[in-house]
């Protein structure tokens, strides 16, 4: 093989040939899909599982339409989604608010850092069930913990990315700024902030999955609505459809949060997207 | 790349807004930027560690001039532009723009790096109207005044672009726009060219002397490539390693302005060869140095 046949990975391809790349990875990941439903509607088609353990799609399709018409233990479908929602962004756009500038600050100076970052790495590790218990026993079992909770989960990834983005601004850039004119002021504001900017979005993002997978945890005790509490809930009666349903909406409103935050991120650093 | 566009009609370079003004290329300014450097010497480092890198040195560059600084690497000619730009303190003597002794970065003396260091969030419109943003905090006045730099470069058609999208010459000629949008009394450049290949080099140097004869500034260019010295300066400064100190200072007598052909002229090649044993015998005396200090540091 001589050299010119290596295809390097980072060889701009034609525009024909980067279109065709993609229809194929589409096709593959639609026979994915395609296949796995196949699969399920077969087996449960030919009772070859217990429809107890995994029911038809139709079955989990009526459930859907069910649980959005008439509700599941009292709420509607959409409440149970926007209970969830409303905590899960509570909790992140606080810790945004709080996470960021302080992972910067942490970022430009030493001193805070040594303050804040043992707390963070401490409890950073724990699972967030064992830190919720102490969160309940602290705030009780309101929505005021699990937001909390929410909260906590959500702060690391945040203040650990924005931390590292603000000590790594290359100072060339200030050099440059600095003899541009430019005080201190104006320096956070042109310099530092638009160049830390890409990896605090990394940083969001990772942090808003995180949080969202806590989500179940945290609607475990004492609540009465919610996605995570009705999958927890169902799981208890073994209503099966319910519970997949469920997970199917929590997996499409993942996806969702992150294509929203991606679309942020493109128009935070559109720079980067050119 | 549109490279004649640099030789076309004389531009208009608007005044400068406030008490400066200057119609810089009408009336090229015979009293501003003069640089002076007295007596300067630079220390690195604490204690036993400490280092003189610079001894006094010491540089009068008159108003509108060109002046080159050649010199072996490590010899500390960055170290002096980064005296004069405000970045590093002189542990002795003193630099002086227009009688105003520097005590810190400042927007009177524009800096141009060897990697253009464009902001790469901000357009190349807004990469070149940051200085004027800074000083006169209006972004009407910035975007005009970098407009006007922009086609001084010849890249007026590039305003929206991001600098990622332009080849290393065209972010170098942006990075000279953007040192220039703020009027300095100086223009400090530390081998703006360095990383560029050959061809876009001599293409550069050319461009910049354009920009030059129309927006006369004082210039404090370092390079270590002679022919670059001599092809762009009014006078070529050499310095010795070790401590770093001015070993000659050749006027370069070549009639302005300049062409490619200037480069085999017999007052370009007399230069040439003297700058050449000049720094050959400093680097052969560093060398010397060195192994000399590592022969004893050996016994
Ligand atoms: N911040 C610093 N701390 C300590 N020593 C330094 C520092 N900056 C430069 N030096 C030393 O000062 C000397 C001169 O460095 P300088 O960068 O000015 O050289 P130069 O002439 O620009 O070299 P080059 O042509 O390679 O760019 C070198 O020996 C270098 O090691
Ligand atoms: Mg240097």
């Amino acid at each position: 093989m001589s050299a010119a046949d290596v295809v390097e990975p980072s060889a701009p391809l034609s525009r024909r040939a980067r279109k065709w790349r993609l229809g194929r990875e589409r096709a593959l990941t639609g026979l994915t899909v395609a296949g796995l439903f196949l699969a399920w509607l077969l087996s449960t088609h030919y009772g070859l599982v217990n429809p107890l353990f995994l029911p038809s799609p139709a079955a989990v399709w009526t459930a859907f339409v069910r649980t959005a018409t008439e509700g599941y233990q009292g709420s509607l479908l959409h409440e149970h989604l926007l209970a969830s929602l409303g905590r899960v962004l509570t909790g992140y756009v606080l810790a945004c608010a709080i996470g960021i500038p302080l992972g910067i600050v942490m970022g430009l100076s030493r001193d805070v850092k040594a303050v804040f970052d043992p707390v963070i790495e401490f409890y950073r590790p724990l699972p967030p069930l064992a830190l919720y218990t102490l969160i309940v026993m602290w705030l009780g079992i309101g929505d005021t913990s699990k937001v909390a909770l929410l909260f906590l989960a959500a702060l690391p990834p945040l203040t650990i990315s924005s931390m590292q983005a603000a000590a790594g601004v290359d100072p060339r850039f200030v050099k440059a700024a600095r003899s541009l004119g430019a005080g201190k002021a104006q320096l956070f504001r042109h310099v530092f902030l638009p160049a830390c900017l890409p990896g605090i979005c990394t940083g969001m993002r990772i942090s808003l999955g995180f949080t969202y997978t806590v989500l179940v945890a945290a609607e475990i005790v004492a609540a009465t609505a919610g996605l995570g509490w009705m999958i927890w809930d169902a799981s208890k009666f073994l209503i099966s459809d319910v519970v997949i349903m469920g997970l199917f909406v929590l997996a499409l409103t993942g996806v969702a949060l992150d294509f929203a935050i991606r679309r942020c991120e493109r128009a935070l650093t559109p720079w980067r997207f050119r | 790349m549109n490279w004649t566009s640099l030789r076309g009609p004389k531009l208009e370079v608007p005044a400068m807004p406030g008490p400066m003004a200057a119609r810089a290329h009408l009336a090229p300014a015979q009293d501003r930027g003069r640089l002076a450097i007295q007596d300067l010497s630079i220390a690195y480092g604490e204690g036993a560690g400490r280092r003189t890198v610079v001894e006094r040195f010491s540089l009068d560059v008159a108003p509108g001039e060109f002046v080159c600084v050649l010199g072996p690497s490590g010899c500390g000619k960055s170290t002096v532009l980064n005296v004069v730009a405000g970045f590093v303190p002189p542990s002795r003597g003193r630099v002086m723009v227009d009688g105003e002794p520097i005590t810190a970065p400042g927007a009177d003396r524009g800096m141009v790096f060897q990697q253009a260091t464009l902001f790469p969030w901000k357009s190349v419109l807004d990469n070149v109207a940051f200085g004027p943003l800074m000083t006169t905090g209006s972004s009407s006045t910035a975007e005009q005044t970098a407009r006007t730099f922009l086609s001084l470069v010849g890249l007026a058609a590039f305003e929206k672009n991001y600098p990622m999208e332009l080849s290393g010459g065209m972010q170098q000629r942006v990075g000279i726009a953007r040192a220039l949008a703020n009027y300095p009394r100086v223009l400090l450049m530390d081998e703006p060219f360095g990383a560029l290949d050959a061809q876009t080099r001599a293409m550069m140097q050319e461009a910049l002397l354009n920009i030059w004869a129309e927006f006369r500034t004082t210039v404090l260019f370092i390079t270590h490539d002679i022919e670059e010295a001599i092809f762009l300066g009014d006078r070529v400064v050499v310095m010795g390693a070790s401590p770093g100190r001015i070993v000659a200072d050749i006027p370069v007598d070549i009639p302005r302005p300049r062409s490619p052909e200037d480069h085999f002229s017999d007052a370009f090649v007399r230069i040439k060869r003297e700058c050449f044993e000049l720094i050959r015998a400093e680097t052969m005396k560093a060398f010397e140095q060195q192994s000399g200090m590592a022969a004893r540091a050996a016994g």
